[in-house]
């Protein structure tokens, strides 16, 4: 049990201070935008809560909420599930373990405009490896920049591409945890690899799992650099996710009541989500 | 058992097959990528290269992310370290609703602050400053490394505190001499992880800065929409960007994952 001891805000104080110079001033200028109308001239007027009740009707909100929601939970369907089997797929010892983890973090630290230069510059149909081996090998008329599901499929190969990784060392840390004891009372109970995996292997990655798909719905709900650079949101609004049009809306139009209220709508959604799965998962554990 | 290996080597080539792509175009000349489809170089050149090696422009984006990302894992582990320390030893008033709340400054989307920051950023007169961009990835850095930080420091036992504080240590002695090279893994993850998401975070960066300090990612995406189409260019100054990655990763491999998975959920 750990003591009670005030003099724990003194040690928390610089961090609280740095995070909250961060966090609350843009914050409250978010605020701040979200319930007044300007003309310009820098003269505001209250405007309420118009704004919200604006953006929450808007046809252009939903559509970029829906294809939001269809491209993190896409993500999530195919991530979660692919970085448990590679996960499971990997040598426990030797030579290949750190071969095999530099390899796979790698994409991760590569800075995220780059990512998206990187694919742009691999799915070009007649002078990238990936457009020119669909297009010119298999045959299939492949361009991201005129067809809407040429560039959803392209987005999501990006992102998973770029962020299974996480879900795989996530997974394996847990799955090193794991005592070879477990492994060998299986054994002599005649256990099969479901078994194995449903009641020993599962379990132990509950608790990484989660960290993982929290991590990854919050990167994904927040997205923006990849999609933009690879796509720019286009054909069309087609892969215009909820931080490309906000962007849009914020510096590109100026419009800044309206994007102000949609900012605090977002980030509503994502801690409330977050909120809820944090919640159901850890509701069994006991402390 | 031999099996199974073929899933991670198929993963492993898909990984590196747009990696390999960027860094053969960046060997390749101009006039090589637009003339048509090759799978190797055929004529290999460092044109690009030497390019980015000697135009001041393509080599301070280099120089200014990295003194950016050094100020913000230094700000990030300093303070968070004491941070760390009281939240795996001691109960304070509000400490469970402060730690969630720190957590939550990790979901804010980038979008939403980008506005905000640079007006506060001007206000107070620190745009287009390294310490600016350092400071303002303080906003998810802080957070995540206290959170490496608390889940190794909770890993070491209460005994080696009290231990030491009967033998005569004061706090901070204790803290620097004992304690520190107790977790010095703990901080290399820290340090690996704040590294990592400040070196790719580019929305932020690129708002605070404008000439001085502007971010290596910023001057490639200058090149690639205003130069027309310098492909070779933009590949070798990509392939650059991913070598301070995989070095740090190097150094860090046998403590990444252990990193996040002993972050209390």
């Amino acid at each position: 049990m750990r003591k009670v001891n005030q003099k724990g805000w003194l040690f928390v104080l610089p961090v609280v201070i740095l995070v909250a110079f961060n966090a609350l001033v843009p914050m409250m200028t978010v605020v701040n935008y979200s319930v007044q109308e300007t003309f310009g001239n820098n003269q505001f007027f209250w405007h309420g809560l118009g704004w919200f009740q604006d953006i929450l009707r808007s046809e252009r909100f939903h559509a970029a909420l829906g294809r939001q929601v269809l491209f993190t939970v896409t993500i999530l369907l195919i991530e979660v599930p692919l970085g448990i089997a590679i996960a499971l797929a990997m040598p426990r010892k030797g030579f290949w373990v750190p071969v095999c983890l530099v390899t796979m973090a790698l994409p991760m630290l590569i800075p995220w405009n780059v990512v998206g230069a990187m694919w742009n510059i691999f799915a070009l149909p007649d002078i990238g490896l990936l457009g020119y081996f669909l297009n010119h090998v298999l045959g299939i008329d492949y361009n991201m920049t005129r067809d809407p599901v040429a560039a959803w499929i392209t987005i999501i190969v990006m992102d998973v591409w770029h962020w299974t990784s996480l879900v795989v060392l996530l997974c394996y840390a847990g799955l090193v945890s794991i005592p070879d004891a477990y492994y060998q009372a299986a054994r002599i109970d005649g256990a099969s690899n479901w078994a194995v995996f449903r009641h020993i292997q599962l379990p132990k990655m509950k608790h990484v799992l989660t960290i993982a798909v929290l991590l990854r719905f919050m990167d994904s709900f927040n997205i923006y650099t990849e999609p933009f650079v690879l796509t720019g949101g286009g054909p069309g609004n087609s892969t215009t996710l909820l931080s490309i049009d906000l962007v849009k809306m914020a510096l590109g139009q100026f419009d800044l009541g309206p994007a102000a209220a949609m900012s605090l709508i977002y980030f509503s959604i994502t801690l409330l989500v977050s909120w809820l799965f944090y919640t159901l998962m850890t509701r069994h554990d006991t402390h | 058992m031999k099996k199974r290996a073929i899933i991670p080597i198929l993963y492993i080539i898909f990984l590196m097959l747009p990696v390999y792509w960027l860094v053969a175009m960046s060997f390749k000349t101009t006039q090589e990528i637009l003339g048509g489809f090759s799978l190797f170089p055929q004529r290999w050149t460092l044109a690009s290269y030497r390019t980015i090696l000697t135009d001041p422009t393509w080599y301070w984006g280099y120089i200014n992310s990295i003194i950016y990302v050094t100020l913000n894992t230094v700000i990030s582990v300093t303070v968070a370290l004491p941070a760390a320390y009281a939240f795996s030893r001691w109960r304070f008033l509000g400490d469970k609703h402060l730690f969630f709340w720190l957590l939550t400054n990790r979901m804010a989307p980038a979008a939403v602050f980008a506005l905000p920051f640079f007006q506060l950023y001007s206000a107070i007169g620190l745009f287009d400053t390294h310490l600016a961009v350092a400071l303002a990835h303080c906003l998810f850095n802080i957070p995540l490394a206290v959170w490496i930080l608390e889940g190794f420091m909770r890993g070491v036992p209460k005994e080696l505190d009290e231990t030491a504080f009967v033998d005569g240590y004061s706090f901070p002695r204790f803290f620097a001499r004992i304690f520190l090279p107790t977790i010095k893994s703990g901080v290399g993850v820290a340090a690996f992880f704040c590294f990592m998401f400040s070196w790719v975070e580019l929305l932020l960066a690129k708002t605070l800065t404008a000439v001085y300090a502007k971010p290596i990612a910023a001057t490639m995406t200058r090149t690639a929409s205003s130069a027309g189409y310098e492909l070779g260019l933009l590949a070798a100054a990509g392939t650059l960007t991913i070598i301070p990655g995989a070095i740090v990763i190097w150094f860090v491999r046998n403590y990444i994952a252990k990193g996040f998975a002993l972050g209390r959920v």
